[in-house]
């Protein structure tokens, strides 16, 4: 099994750090006859950090990418990591691997704990030259997936390398829910060592288990930074948030090669599984940054948004901004004409502490926003519709968008804050035989579920059933603003007076926009807590944050809930 | 029409509630502004002077029609006019009523007479003040009112007759001996005519719309050629913005300054001139910095054009205020160039230096009062100038109009003697619509050197964000040795920056204090990114603060620096060199002061990221910077390179605006250096150049509408 294995190269490890450490403080200097066999751990040491070698970080800096360890650099507070398990080699001895110069310590990832603006993560960063993909990837660069896909041939019965880094990301991930601290994956695998065998099967399975069991406990981001193929995908795809790197990253479950000899389709890796792709069309990514350095400080800010566990409130930074501020641009931003658009962005710009807004998935499904913001310095979970966005309607990507972001704020303790400008659900049969009502049920049930604090702004249009799906009152919303311009209504003034009166020459329009395009029929049934002046927002919703951070909310027991997927 | 006008008169006829909220919610800020920010008469009103008039409508827009201080004093109620789109702007919300003349486009709007003449009988106003542009020097409004009854706030209708008319003025001013421009010509048919007048009068000449002021419509031509093109686009541009295409044709005097003598005239024959106003600086003949008093006229020469002045003006029978404008040359001979029937926008600095309340003393003549000053009492106390900023891109032909949304807007008003008007607010919209002016600086000062530090204070501490503004330049004019000096003519721009405005050049010295500033607010950025409130959870382990490392991109230029930290100084080592800055490092204001060495900076830093990326403000330019540590720098150089688009393929608007022609069709060849399309916008035609020669391969619709960085055209 692999726990008496991995406690021995953990004692070994230990011990080997301990006289590394000794040897370089210089503390036993004089005992020359001793000195060969203590230079061991010490050259072992450096071998490690040199990660497989210089011409090896030669060739993925010439990829345009940065090692394992100088990411790991970038990503944590200087001096604040602490690596485990330095010393592990694999010990496959198939297929030519066995040879001494095939063999690296930390190999395959690098493992640790440290802290990012001073707060613990748990981190693992792969290393990208696996050795089979060595040889040949200065021959082709697209040979990865076919490498992944043929996984099931290799030998199952060498002692597995692939496994025992496998246990390291077990470990770590172990540790983080013990002590309740966000792991960081930075994802850059060649894939599995095809010479590893079903173990490796066995052994990614082991990791997607442990995604799920953290899944709501700690939060985990995956940080795409080369090629993810083939199983290894699913690692991310369970995690809470995945980014990547342009030009340089891909995730797909089978590449080029093999799409093309199933399906004939000529794609290239960048279109199949590129930044662009995930980020825009399939929404698999959250957000794409322009390369490692900036992915990895982008990374740093995102990080100080979350708190570290479930355990753990939104954390509070402190703030410059004045929570009183008025926001005199707001009493204009909405356009008198109710058929005009504006940019919702604007608006949470405008009402966030110093205009900083992080947003999540800013090319996917655009006519819902969400991201991280903070109000008076603690995090704060943003949702809005978009109105310059086919108007900000509902659809099925927007809903799926907005659900997975409520429930990932709500596990995590984080307050929401929901814009509405929403003219109802899209209609059409591409919405309905996809299953609209089915994905639009998530986002209604993620708000009805979720238990945080939630703030409701409604600027403009809530119409229909969107109105009830965006944190309505009705849904458990603690305080449910409306702005002067907003109108709580079934449906648009048009639509509804061509629906009434069938065609009939009416003038029944202007008396339907006099009864309801207003917040005034909402705000006599209590369906909105007050009418505020837009100016006054922001100074309103700081206020009841502070008033709900001690909110205590809990649904029935229950095993879990059972999200209509 | 008057569905439009029973819209705004009785709210909003979709949503009442909307347009009475709406209203309720308008901030009292930038009322506040506007009342605090004149501080300069000295005139004191007459309390015994019967109230003249009830209702005034002020048939304009912007910050003019906010400008009804004068109003507000006096109790006189005032109506604003707005459109569909300007419904909310600052002007109507400072009035008492508020009327809709319509959509947005300004000949169907504040243009449109007939509407205008609609809300006056609706609001019952008992006068009209015209503001300037518009209709303020449309004779045919002026005649309009005087058959309705209501008192045109200005000259009769006589006066702008005569004035409006470049020909009939420059007639009537050579026989009230008043110095002309030579070479003067008539109305002009065709460009075949254009070009024989040219000839006649001799190269260079200058082509304008004879009803336009100002600069719009005007060019300068060289040759045959260019005359042609002048005509073309001259006439096209009176058109459009007048509805008159009649033509001006006149030798231009190579090099002048443009220096106006402020008049003003009562109806008991009595006219005074109130000093001068230069006005050399210009881009494309429009105003850009003007100052009171010039310091090239000598009291004679003063005295001279002041007193022609007010010859032409009692020739016309003139009353009200006016402007009388001359080109002087560098022998200080001066030419009448035109009358200005209207109060001018640069108005203001003659107010703060004569002590005159212009608006007020406008009133009074119009209700038949007569003048209260003798020429003898007209001051020259100390000294004004005005920066007039535009939304646009100096960066661009000394400005190219900009549109956005005001994200951020803060007047500078904390700066002693300074005054802003403006017609704007935080929230406001820039739209293609209308003049990008966003407001008229102006400081005063005892002497030029104090005024111009002044400016220098506030343009650094005037707050635009949203729209790309043109306080770089504004700055940069005002702090150049050569405008110092007073040595400036109408070419100023051109002459000093001849390959376009391209910024601030840093001296060594302020680089240095770049770097320190910037380097100093990213630390201050980190130092804050781990201060967590209430949270038991972070390291105990302080980080070391002495001696980071840092490495800074600025411009093509790489600058290692070394900073420590001591409570709010941080000590930054750039090139050997240890610079102290001080700051109270407030990451939420918009403005930030700091102390290096004991020399005070006001900055702004207008974006910053998580990457490092970092622009600030430091003398009126933008610098964008990137920080990174010493270990991310060094590594960046493995960064990939991202291929940049190959721009000189296609051709894109430099601006928001409609293509009005378009002179290739696709598959067209096109050489370098052709004219694509003509895009105008903000009253401007543009000619759009091939950048290459190629194959036309697609273009926009004529008539469509551009944004900036769009792509009018692929070869």
């Amino acid at each position: 099994g692999t726990g008496p294995r991995s406690l021995a190269r953990l004692a070994r490890a230990v011990s080997g750090g301990v006289a590394g450490l000794a040897r370089a403080a210089g503390w036993e200097r004089g005992r020359v006859s001793d000195s060969a066999a203590r230079l061991v751990p010490q050259e072992k040491r450096r071998a490690a950090l040199l990660g497989g070698g210089q011409a090896r970080i030669d060739s993925q800096h010439k990829r345009g990418k940065l090692t394992a360890r100088e990411r790991i650099l970038l990503l944590l507070d200087p001096d604040s990591f602490v690596e485990y398990d330095m010393f592990v080699e694999h010990r496959c001895a198939d297929f030519g691997m066995e040879s001494d110069q095939n063999k690296y310590p930390g190999d395959s990832v690098v493992t640790g704990q440290g802290r990012i603006n001073g707060r613990l993560a748990y981190v693992f960063s792969q290393v990208f030259f696996c050795f089979v993909l060595v040889g040949q990837m200065h021959n082709s660069k697209f040979n990865l997936p076919r490498v992944m896909f043929s996984l099931s041939w290799a030998g199952s019965d060498c002692s597995s390398c692939l496994i025992s880094s496998l246990c390291l990301y077990l470990q770590i991930m172990d540790q983080a829910v013990m002590v309740g601290a966000p792991v960081i994956g930075l994802n850059d695998s060649g894939g599995a060592r095809i010479q590893e065998g079903v173990e490796s099967l066995a052994g990614y399975a082991d990791i997607f288990l442990r995604n799920v069991l953290c899944s709501g406990v700690v939060p985990q981001i995956s940080l795409i930074m080369g090629p993810c193929a083939g199983g290894a995908v699913y690692s991310p795809a369970l995690t809470d948030f995945t980014f990547m790197v342009k030009d340089t990253s891909y995730l797909f479950i089978t590449g080029p090669d093999v799409v093309k000899s199933v399906t004939n389709e000529d794609v290239t890796q960048e279109q199949l599984g590129g930044a662009k792709t995930h980020t825009a069309v399939s929404g698999v990514a959250h957000r794409a940054f322009e390369n490692d350095i900036d992915a990895l400080l982008n990374l740093r800010e995102f990080f100080n948004y979350l708190p570290l566990s479930n355990r753990d409130p939104a954390p509070v930074r402190k703030c410059h901004d004045p929570s009183n501020r008025l926001v005199p641009e707001l009493d204009t931003v909405v356009p008198m004409e109710s058929t005009k658009a504006y940019d919702m962005v604007d608006i949470v710009h405008s009402i966030v502490d110093e205009r900083e807004f992080f947003e999540i998935m800013p090319s996917y499904a655009r006519n819902m926003i969400v991201g991280f913001a903070r109000m008076n310095g603690r995090t704060v979970g943003i949702l809005g519709n978009q109105p310059k966005v086919a108007s900000g309607c509902l659809d099925i990507n927007s809903s799926v968008k907005g659900a997975r972001f409520v429930r990932f704020c709500d596990a995590f303790n984080i307050p929401l804050i929901t814009f509405v400008d929403v003219p109802g659900f899209l209609p059409g049969t591409a919405q309905e035989y996809g299953g609209i009502i089915r994905h639009g049920a998530k986002l209604l049930f993620a708000f009805a579920e979720a238990t945080v604090p939630k703030i409701t702004i409604i600027t403009r249009k809530a119409y229909g059933g969107a109105y009830d799906v965006m944190s309505s009152k009705h849904l458990r919303g603690d305080v449910n603003y409306a702005w002067p311009t907003a109108e709580v209504a079934v449906m648009g003034a048009k639509g509804a007076v061509q629906i009434i009166f069938r065609g009939k020459e009416t003038d029944a329009e202007a008396e339907y926009v006099n009864k309801f395009a207003n917040p005034f029929p909402a705000a006599v049934r209590g369906f909105v807590d007050d009418i505020i002046e837009p100016s006054t927002t922001r100074i309103r919703i700081c206020r009841d944050l502070e008033v709900l951070a001690s909110k205590m909310q809990s649904n029935p027991w229950k095993k879990h809930a059972n999200i209509p997927l | 029409m008057a569905a439009s006008l029973r819209q705004v008169v009785a709210g909003s006829w979709r949503q009442p509630q909307r347009y009475l909220l709406a209203l309720q919610c308008a901030t009292h800020h930038t009322r506040w502004c506007l009342i605090t920010s004149r501080t300069f008469y000295t005139a004191e009103y007459d309390p015994n002077e019967k109230v003249t008039f009830e209702k005034l409508l002020i048939a304009n827009r912007g910050e003019i029609a906010s400008d009804d201080k004068t109003c507000k004093k006096r109790a006189i109620k005032t109506v604003a006019l707005c459109t569909d789109l300007s419904a909310g702007a600052v002007h109507v919300k400072m009035a008492d009523e508020a009327v809709c003349v319509g959509p947005a486009p300004t000949s169907k709007s504040y243009l449109n007479m007939d509407a205008i003449m609609e809300a006056i009988k609706k609001t019952r106003a008992q006068a009209v003040h015209p503001g300037y542009g518009f209709l303020s020097e449309n004779k045919e409004f002026a005649r309009r009112l005087a058959s309705e009854g209501v008192t045109f706030i200005g000259p009769d209708t006589h006066a702008i007759q005569a004035m409006g008319d470049k020909i009939e003025s420059k007639l009537l001013a050579k026989n009230a001996k008043v110095n002309t421009i030579p070479g003067f010509d008539g109305v002009v048919k065709d460009a075949d005519e254009a070009v024989r007048i040219a000839r006649e009068i001799g190269y260079p000449v200058m082509i304008k719309a004879s009803a336009g002021g100002g600069g719009k419509g005007m060019r300068i031509a060289w040759n045959d050629e260019e005359t042609r093109e002048g005509f073309r686009f001259s006439s096209q541009e009176a058109a459009s913005s007048f509805g008159d295409d009649r033509l001006l044709i006149e030798k231009f005097i190579d090099n002048p300054r443009h220096i106006e003598i402020q008049v003003l005239a009562d109806k008991h024959d009595n006219a005074l001139w109130l000093n001068e106003r230069e006005c050399s600086i210009q881009r494309r003949n429009q105003k850009v910095v003007e100052e009171a008093p010039s310091t090239f006229l000598d009291p004679e020469t003063r005295r001279a054009m002041g007193e022609q002045a007010v010859a032409l003006a009692k020739a016309v029978k003139y009353s009200s205020a006016g402007t009388v404008e001359f080109l002087v040359d560098t022998k200080k001979s001066f030419y009448f160039l035109e009358m200005n029937t209207r109060l001018q926008v640069e108005h203001p600095i003659t107010e703060c230096i004569t002590g005159l309340d212009l608006v007020q003393e406008m009133i009074r003549v119009a209700k038949g009062y007569p003048l209260r000053h003798k020429q003898a009492d007209i001051p020259i106390n100390g000294w004004a100038v005005e920066c007039r900023v535009y939304a646009e891109d100096p960066y661009k032909s000394f400005g190219l109009p900009s549109i956005g949304r005001l994200s951020q807007y803060q007047e500078p008003l904390h700066v002693p003697n300074v005054r802003v008007d403006s017609g704007i607010q935080e929230g406001s919209d820039i739209s293609i619509y209308y003049d990008p002016m966003i407001s008229k600086l102006i400081t005063y000062g005892s002497d030029r050197a104090e005024a111009l530090q002044r400016m220098e204070e506030a343009l650094d501490n005037y707050v635009i964000r949203g729209v790309t503004h043109n306080i770089a330049l504004l700055r940069e004019v005002i702090i150049h040795p050569r405008f110092v000096q007073g040595d400036v003519s109408t070419k100023f721009l051109p002459d000093v920056y001849p390959d376009g405005f391209k910024g601030h050049k840093l001296t060594d010295l302020e680089k240095r204090e770049l770097l320190a500033i910037a380097t100093s607010l990213y630390m201050a950025e980190q130092l804050r990114s781990q201060q967590f409130l209430g949270s038991p959870r972070i390291s105990l382990a302080k980080l070391d603060l002495n001696n980071w490392e840092l490495s800074i991109q600025l411009g093509d230029g790489t600058y290692p620096v070394t900073v420590s930290n001591n409570g709010s100084t941080f000590s930054v080592e750039v090139d050997g060199m240890k610079l102290n800055v001080t700051s109270e490092w407030n990451l939420a204001s918009p403005l930030l002061s700091v102390t290096i060495d004991g020399t005070q900076r006001t900055i702004q830093c207008l974006s910053r990221d998580a990457a490092g990326n970092i622009s600030i403000q430091f003398l009126g330019t933008v610098y964008k910077l990137r920080i990174l540590t010493k270990l991310a720098a060094e590594l960046s150089k493995y960064m990939p390179e991202k291929a940049v688009e190959d721009t000189t393929s296609i051709l894109r608007s430099p601006m928001p605006g409609v293509v009005v022609a378009v002179s290739v069709k696709p598959a067209d060849l096109v050489s370098e250096g052709q004219e694509v399309c003509v895009i105008e916008a903000m009253k401007m035609q543009n000619s759009m150049i091939a950048a290459k020669t190629g194959k036309a391969t697609s273009k926009n619709l004529r008539g469509s509408w551009q944004h900036a960085g769009n792509p009018s055209c692929n070869l």
